[in-house]
C-alpha cells in the first residue's frame, strides 16, 4: 500500500513514537509574529531556556503594525506599540531574524515566509498563528500553534503531534470565467460545512489545482482551517519549482540540485489511501460570497440568502438566525446588489500579487462608487514594490482605493482601525465571525475580483455581469 | 502547570456551535504581552453592554445567577474554532473556567487548553444539547481520573480523552521538560535529518 503525501511528510519528521496515536516531529522552520510570538519568547527567556536554532526562526512584524503611509512603531491599536518593542527586544536578545517595519521585505508571516524562500516542499513550518495552512500551498507541512507550542518549538525544535486522518479534495474540471480559489474554497466549506475538515489533514489536487498558479494554491490552503482541517497542502510540481527558484533563502548550487531531486518524491503514490475523499467538479463552482458570521454561510454572488427551513438541524436554524439579525439581513434576499460601505483588499488570504492585478483588472479606468471607503493593503513589501513595478498602484489610486504599506490591517481589530460600527464591507479576508473587523462590522467574505467589482459599483456585485458595472473610462 | 484531577461546580451553558477564538477573547482585549489579567475581556462583546464602560449585559448567561461564577462550560460543536491565540484560554483560566464540554474543539484550542490545565470534555452532541438545554442549576462533578461526570441528579456518565492528555492534566506537567529528557533522541535524529536534506 502506497503512501499519503502527509504520511510521507510525517515520516521523514517522525522523532519518537509517543504512542496512542502521537509522534514528537522535527520541526524546520518557526515563525513567530508581534502577536502571540511576542509572549513565546517571554515565556523562554523567563524560564531560562534557550532557542535551540535561532537561525531557522524568523519574526514578522505584521499583525498591529500600522499600514499608513509614513508609519513607525507608533499603533493606532492601544499598547501595540509595546508588543512590536517588546517583540523586537526579545528577537534580538535570541539572535532571530526580523522582518521588521521600515523594511524592504516586511509584510505578512504568511506571505513573507514562502517569498523569501523561508518555507520549501518537505519542510515542516509552525507558526503560533492559525493560517500557517496557506504555506501548504508550497508543499511544505505547515499548522498553527498555540504561543506555549510555540515555545516548545523553538526550545525542542520538535512539537508533541496527534497524528491526523488523510483526506484528499479533488477538483476536477476548469474554472470559469471570473471564478477563482477562493470561490473553490468558499464551495467547499460551504457544501461540507465550517467543521467539515475536523481532524483531518487535506490534499488538495486534481486538474484544478494543478492549473491554479503557486500564489493560487495558497489562497485554496489558507482557508483550509476555516473548514477546521489540521492543515491543506499541494503536492510540489515543476511550477513551484519555479517558483521559488532565486527566492532570498531558497537553496542554491549543488543544494538546489539536491532539493529538487529529493522534492520529486514529495506527491501521494497511486496506491495511497485517505480516509475521506470529496470530489468537486468546478463547473459547479461560481463567484461566492457570504452572507452570514462563519465562512460556511457562503452562496454564489447570484443566489439568494437562504431560508431557515434550509439549515440542517434545530441548532443551525438558530445559529442562522443570529447571524441573519448581526449582518441585517432577511432569508430570501438577493446578494448581488446589496448595498457596501467599504471594500477591503488584503490579508494573508488574498494579497500576493496576482490578487492585486486580478483586482486591477476590474478597477482599470472606473472609480470606486461614491460614499465607498476602499482600502487595498499589498501582502508584503515586496508585494508592493512589484505592483508599483507594473503600475497597479495608479489603477488602484485613480479609482479611489487607499494604497497602503504591508500588514494585516483591517483583517481582524485589535482596538484600532476598523470600518466602523454597523458598516457592510466587502472583504478579501478569511474570517467574517461578529466584530472580527470591527465592533458590529458586517464583513462579506469574496474574491479580490468581487471585491473590485462591488467597490465599482456601490453594492454586491458579480463581476461577470457587465451591466452592473459602469463602463471603463477610454485610456 | 496547575493540575487537573476532579472538579464540582456549575456548569453554565453557552450552546452555540462556531464558538471562535475572537469571541472568547475579542483582540482588542488582548492588551499586554501578558497572560495575566485577561478575564475581565473573557466573552466581551457578548457579555457586556457597552464594552468600553463594562455594563454587564443583563441576558448573558455569565451575567445571570448562579452561573456567573461558573468553573464549567457547556459549548456547541467547533467550540474555540479560529483564531491560534492562547489567549482565550488563558482568558478563560482567568476568570475561572477549568472545564468546557462540548461536542467537538478547534484543533487548536484543544491543545492549548490542556496545556493550560483545562479540560476539553468531548460528549456525543446529543448529550450536550440536553446538558445545556437543562440549564440545571445544581453543581456536577468531573473526575479525570475516573472519566466520569456525575449530574445534579446523580447519574454518571463517561468520556474519553487521549491518554497523553489525560496524564498532562493529572500530573500537571511541563511540557518543554517532559520533551527535554528526550534530548538525545532528537539529536540522533537531526543529525542524519540535515545530511540528508542539506539545504534545510
Ligand atoms: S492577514 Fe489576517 S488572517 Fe492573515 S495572519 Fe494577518 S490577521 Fe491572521
Amino acid at each position: 500500500m502506497g503512501s499519503t503525501l502527509v504520511e510521507k511528510l510525517w515520516s521523514r519528521h517522525r522523532v519518537a513514537d509517543l504512542g496512542d496515536g502521537t509522534d514528537l516531529l522535527y520541526v524546520d522552520r518557526v515563525l513567530l509574529h508581534e502577536r502571540t510570538g511576542s509572549i513565546a519568547l517571554k515565556e523562554l527567556a523567563e524560564t531560562g531556556r534557550a532557542v535551540r536554532h535561532p537561525g531557522r526562526a524568523f519574526v514578522c512584524m505584521d499583525h498591529i503594525v500600522d499600514t499608513r503611509p509614513g508609519r513607525g512603531d507608533d499603533t493606532v491599536m492601544p499598547g501595540g506599540t509595546a508588543f512590536i518593542r517588546e517583540t523586537r527586544a526579545g528577537a534580538a536578545a535570541a539572535g532571530i531574524h526580523v522582518f521588521d517595519i521600515g523594511q524592504d521585505d516586511q509584510g505578512i508571516v504568511h506571505v513573507v515566509s514562502p517569498e523569501q524562500g523561508i518555507a520549501l516542499p518537505g519542510l515542516t513550518v509552525v507558526c503560533p498563528d492559525s493560517h500557517t495552512c496557506t504555506q501548504g500551498g508550497l508543499g511544505a507541512l505547515a499548522w498553527g500553534i498555540g504561543s506555549s507550542e510555540a515555545a516548545h518549538a523553538l526550545a525542542t525544535q520538535t512539537l508533541v503531534v496527534r497524528r491526523p486522518r488523510q483526506m484528499r479534495v479533488r477538483f476536477e474540471g476548469a474554472l470559469g470565467a471570473g471564478v477563482g480559489p477562493k470561490d473553490m474554497i468558499l464551495h467547499l466549506i460551504a457544501t461540507h460545512g465550517a467543521d467539515g475538515g475536523a481532524g483531518h489533514a487535506v490534499e488538495f489536487s486534481g486538474p484544478a489545482v494543478s492549473a491554479l498558479s503557486i500564489e493560487g494554491r495558497m489562497t485554496l490552503c489558507n482557508m483550509a482551517v476555516e473548514f477546521a482541517a489540521w492543515t491543506g497542502l499541494c503536492a510540489p510540481d515543476a511550477k513551484t519549482l519555479a517558483w521559488i527558484d532565486g527566492r532570498p533563502r531558497a537553496p542554491k548550487g549543488a543544494d538546489w540540485a539536491a532539493a529538487v531531486a529529493d522534492w520529486a518524491e514529495l506527491r501521494s503514490d497511486d496506491d495511497a489511501v485517505f480516509d475521506r475523499e470529496i470530489v468537486i467538479n468546478c463547473a459547479d463552482i461560481a463567484p461566492y460570497v457570504t452572507w452570514g458570521t462563519s465562512p460556511q454561510h457562503a452562496v454564489p454572488i447570484d443566489s439568494r440568502v437562504p431560508a431557515l427551513e434550509e439549515a440542517r438541524d434545530a441548532t443551525a436554524a438558530t445559529a442562522w438566525r443570529r447571524a441573519l439579525a448581526y449582518m441585517d439581513l432577511t432569508p430570501g434576499q438577493s446578494l448581488a446588489g446589496l448595498p457596501i460601505d467599504g471594500a477591503f483588499i488584503g490579508s494573508c488570504t488574498n494579497s500576493r500579487l496576482s490578487d492585486l492585478r486580478a483586482a486591477a483588472e476590474v478597477l482599470r479606468g472606473r472609480k470606486v462608487a461614491p460614499g465607498v471607503r476602499a482600502i487595498c493593503v499589498p501582502g508584503s513589501m515586496r508585494v508592493k514594490a512589484a505592483a508599483e513595478a507594473e503600475g497597479l498602484h495608479t489603477v488602484f489610486l485613480d479609482a479611489g482605493f487607499e494604497w497602503r504599506e504591508s500588514g494585516c490591517s483591517m483583517c481582524f481589530f485589535a482596538g484600532g482601525e476598523h470600518f466602523g460600527q454597523s458598516q457592510r464591507v466587502v472583504t478579501t479576508t478569511n474570517r467574517n465571525f461578529e466584530n472580527r473587523q470591527g465592533p458590529g462590522t458586517r464583513s462579506h467574505l469574496a474574491s479580490p475580483t468581487t471585491v473590485a467589482a462591488s467597490a465599482i459599483a456601490g453594492r454586491l456585485a458579480d463581476a461577470r455581469v457587465q451591466a452592473l458595472l459602469p463602463p471603463a473610462a477610454k485610456a | 502547570m496547575e493540575k487537573f484531577i476532579r472538579l464540582t461546580g456549575v456548569a453554565a451553558p453557552l450552546y452555540r456551535p462556531n464558538i471562535d477564538t475572537d469571541a472568547i477573547i475579542p483582540s482588542r482585549e488582548m492588551k499586554r504581552v501578558s497572560k495575566e489579567g485577561l478575564g475581565e475581556g473573557l466573552f466581551a462583546d457578548w457579555r457586556y453592554s457597552d464594552v468600553a464602560a463594562r455594563v454587564p449585559n443583563p441576558d448573558f448567561i455569565l451575567n445571570r445567577p448562579p452561573f456567573e461564577k461558573a468553573p464549567i462550560l457547556i459549548g456547541g460543536a467547533n467550540f474555540g474554532c479560529g483564531s491560534s491565540r492562547e489567549h482565550a484560554v488563558w482568558a478563560l483560566k482567568d476568570y475561572g473556567v477549568r472545564c468546557v464540554i462540548a461536542p467537538s474543539f478547534g484543533a487548536i484550542f484543544q491543545g492549548n487548553c490542556v496545556r493550560n490545565g483545562i479540560l476539553p470534555l468531548v460528549l456525543p452532541e446529543e448529550r450536550v444539547a440536553a446538558l445545556a438545554n437543562a440549564a440545571d442549576p445544581r453543581p456536577v462533578t468531573v473526575d479525570l481520573e475516573a472519566l466520569s461526570l456525575t449530574m445534579p441528579s446523580g447519574e454518571v456518565l463517561t468520556f474519553a480523552i487521549p491518554p497523553a492528555d489525560r496524564q498532562m492534566l493529572l500530573e500537571g506537567l511541563d511540557p518543554i521538560g517532559v520533551t527535554l529528557k528526550r534530548l538525545p533522541a532528537i539529536l540522533t535524529f537531526e543529525a542524519e535529518h540535515l545530511r540528508r536534506h542539506s539545504w534545510i
